[in-house]
């Protein structure tokens, strides 16, 4: 599950070691923005040094690294994946080559620190108008990238306007994206909502965004988090009916059944995989059943 | 020649500007007794008809009193960091020629530095009561020549009764008065609420003088301390600035570190088994004490459960908990806001109490003793869950002990919440600096990692483990949170001390539970 993916200063070992107690679903641990040009080597030091750490809880553990126009970029991609980060979160990626300069600088990375090839991923962050127009490209560049995340100021700077409360100039790039998402079949998560007081707004914006299908939000505030996973979760009614789907599909399958029929309807494949889906939302199945 | 006493603390058998230790070193929460009477005031016979109180200003009430070098006199501290009176009442004592005061606050805060030169120039030779800020520096670095005795807000009344302390003189700053001494909190622009701890002064000095900014005609009413204890009147221009007297309405801090630990300690508090109707508690004024009140009111509403009362400090957020009918009734020693201000001056069910009635250990029956829960602060607290609420980090003498003690004893759930660090500062440690609080009336303390119980409360875990399965709890054992602080701060120096005592911190009962050494330069 990826609802919530927490970005942490890479330079604020206070955050560093407590963002996962907040229990997002992921953390990014930034080496870019977050990070002024002069702190970009001792940044890199800190990040390495907690990484190796390794106690994060049950978050799912990334880093997003300086862009690959910049001359920290391999550093980065060096120091995370050997000290046992499990995805680099990109900025600015407008090229099926950025992934692919990407994929071989990570390899390496994975064969020099003896991590089994593939298995750290790709999350690409596309902030430009160029990148959003190449985005099914991007998703399909190398079998890493796993989400795809349409920028939020940078974008809205590249389309020549500003952000606003009600997100319009992000909109049509918010539903261009999840149709990409799901075409490359990977992950669409939106950009974060950067008015960490209005607890409302935030709200309205992750129902808009999970309504559009979108399986998670980027947060910049803690306070953020229990909002989204509110948001996310299933109701009792959703709950219950997938419970039932999920009970058929099982009683089908140990009986040698092909077809499996819930309340005199026939259920499909995809069904049966979106009801494992809300029960895991719900806390009740893990996320490996859901994939299963 | 050293004792150790039941805290394994190293006290001197002999403090100069204290005296001798022996036989009142800690031995336990509950384990020493009181024997014998109270103590008393000087009897008083005012005449119908002959004399005035009214005094004239604070000089000439000084001079009616007949204070003297060397005496005693006290203060109380409902005007906080607004008081103007202490400092008023100590100059003018310096331009009387009187020295070598020992003065008895219920505390004193960062407004009364200016009352140093008057510690340097001997106006004022000894403190008894709670410092905090400039004046407790002072003190750690040995600007005083007789060492502080810190008192709780219990065992201050506890220590007057008893005859351990005796008022020659008590300053009751009275926001509003009349010609015959009554006194009330509650009305005029100096408005404090309660003076909760003005009571035992009044009712134990010899001379009581209400000094007053709003001298109003007999009989005031409501009534806090009436003037059959109280000797003279004294009029000032002010008694204290009503922006440091109370603070705007009080809010639920939105800092995400602060709120996960308040809801770790509201799961706790939902999981022991006195979250039941009728629950009563204590959370103070703090930011993490005031989210776990609000987190407790989403779980008092849920599960439909009504509280009986609210204790101590009392704040707007515990009126609404009233107004809202999630507690009953309001026990005020201290007024925190103007909510709580306009509260206690109009609401019957929001009731004033002395600091005896709130918290003494030797009366028949402190409000205390009946509260279910209590939050707390501290900072530091130890593998043994002894706290330290006097001491900071650096050793210096900042903090008063409060009701610390007092709550910590009487609740049936004392809990400590408080951030694992500040800064890179370990806030649980091997060896607390201070013992201000014994572990064995601390059952439980709530960090951002989670809940970490007494091992002596196994009834307590035993009810968290329960609940965790379906609300989750993250027990952590204390040797565990200790080791995670240390490797979170990395070493730290040790604080330097010499062997010279400057302060000496009682426990309720009125034994030495620790003393304070003066820092090292």
């Amino acid at each position: 599950m990826r609802r919530t993916m927490l970005y942490l200063p890479g330079n604020n070992p206070n955050m560093l070691l407590r963002g996962h107690l907040f229990e997002p679903d992921g953390l990014v641990i930034d080496l870019e923005d977050s990070v002024s040009a002069g702190e970009k080597d001792s940044a890199r030091i800190l990040v390495r040094e907690v990484l190796r750490r390794g106690e994060f809880g049950a978050c799912e553990v990334t880093a997003r690294i300086n862009g690959t126009d910049t001359e920290h970029w391999r550093k980065d991609v060096q120091a995370v994946v050997s000290c046992g980060a499990s995805g680099v979160r990109v900025p600015k990626v407008e090229s099926p080559q950025t992934v692919r300069d990407l994929d071989e600088e990570i390899s390496g990375a994975e064969a020099q620190a003896g991590i089994p090839q593939g298995s750290v991923k790709i999350f690409c962050l596309l902030e430009t108008a160029f990148g959003v127009w190449n985005a099914y490209d991007i998703a399909k560049a190398s079998p890493r990238v796993t989400a795809i995340i349409p920028g939020g100021e940078d974008l809205a700077a590249d389309l020549r306007t500003s952000r606003s409360r009600e997100g319009t100039e992000l909109e049509w790039v918010r539903r261009m994206l999840i149709v990409v998402a799901r075409a490359a079949g990977v992950d669409a998560l939106d950009t974060v909502f950067p008015h960490v007081s209005d607890d409302d707004g935030l709200r309205r914006e992750a129902n808009f965004v999970k309504q559009l299908g979108y399986d998670g939000k980027s947060v910049v505030h803690p306070n953020q988090i229990p909002i989204i996973h509110e948001v996310y979760a299933p109701t009792e009614r959703e709950i219950d009916n997938a419970r039932r789907i999920v009970e058929a599909a099982s009683a089908a399958q140990a009986r040698g059944l092909g077809a499996v029929s819930v309340d005199g309807r026939m259920i499909d494949a995809p069904v049966i995989r979106r009801a494992r889906f809300t029960l895991v939302r719900a806390g009740l199945a893990s996320d490996s059943e859901s994939k299963g | 020649m050293m004792e150790r006493n039941a805290v394994k603390r190293e006290i001197p058998s002999r403090i100069d500007g204290y005296g001798y230790t022996s036989e009142k070193l800690f031995e336990g929460a509950f384990a020493r007794r009181p024997s014998g009477c109270h103590a008393g005031p000087r009897i008083r016979a005012a005449v119908p008809g002959v004399g005035s109180k009214l005094a004239g200003g604070v000089h000439e009430a000084i001079m009616a009193s007949g204070l003297k070098s060397g005496m005693t006199i006290s203060f109380h501290h409902h005007l906080r960091n607004g008081d103007y009176v202490v400092n008023q009442v100590i100059q003018a004592c310096a331009e009387l020629g009187i020295s070598d005061l020992t003065i008895f606050p219920t505390a004193l805060f960062d407004v009364h530095k200016a009352i140093i030169p008057y510690i340097k120039s001997g106006v004022v030779g000894r403190i008894m009561g709670s410092v905090n800020g400039a004046i407790g520096k002072l003190v750690s670095e040995g600007g005083l020549d007789a060492p502080v005795v810190l008192r709780s807000h219990g065992g201050r009344p506890r220590a007057v009764i008893s005859g351990d302390v005796h008022i020659d003189v008590a300053f009751i700053a009275a926001p509003t008065a009349d010609r015959a001494g009554n006194i009330s909190g509650q009305m005029g622009r100096s408005a404090c609420g309660s003076i909760g701890y003005a009571f035992t002064d009044a009712q134990n000095a010899d001379v009581v003088v209400a000094i007053t900014d709003n001298l109003q005609s007999y009989p005031i009413s409501p009534v806090s301390i009436p003037g059959v204890h109280v000797d003279l009147v004294a009029v000032t221009d002010s008694i204290g600035d009503p922006a440091g007297i109370v603070s705007g309405t009080t809010r639920v801090t939105r800092d995400p570190m602060r709120l996960l630990i308040a809801k770790y300690a509201s799961r706790l508090i939902e999981a022991s088994p006195y979250f039941m109707v009728g629950i009563s508690f204590q959370t103070g004024a703090g930011g993490i004490p005031l989210a776990v009140t609000a987190f407790m009111k989403e779980a008092m509403k849920r599960r439909d459960i009504r509280g009986s009362f609210g204790l101590g400090g009392i704040t707007g957020y515990f009126v609404d908990l009233m107004k809202e009918g999630l507690v009953q009734k309001l026990m005020d020693v201290q007024s925190f806001d103007l909510d709580a201000v306009h509260s206690i001056a109009s609401d019957p069910n929001h009731i004033e109490i002395s600091a005896d009635w709130y918290a003494n250990p030797w009366n028949c029956g402190a409000a205390v003793n009946m509260l279910d829960v209590v939050i707390l602060g501290a900072t530091e607290v130890d593998v043994d869950f002894n706290a330290n609420v006097n001491t900071e980090a650096d050793g210096a003498l900042l903090h008063g002990i409060g009701g610390h003690q007092d709550t910590a004893a009487g609740a049936k759930l004392t809990i400590i919440a408080q951030p694992l660090m500040r800064g890179r500062i370990p806030c649980v440690v091997d060896r607390v600096h201070t013992v201000t609080t014994p572990g064995e009336v601390v059952d439980a303390l709530v960090t951002e990692f989670g809940v970490t119980i007494n091992p002596q409360r196994k009834d307590l875990a035993d009810a968290c483990a329960e609940f965790a399965a379906s609300r989750d709890i993250p027990l952590v054992p204390i040797d565990e949170l200790a080791e995670r602080a240390r490797r979170m701060s990395g070493p730290m120096e040790p604080i330097r001390v010499s062997d010279r005592v400057v302060a000496v911190v009682e426990w309720r009962d009125g034994t030495v539970i620790d003393v304070i050494r003066q820092l090292e330069k």
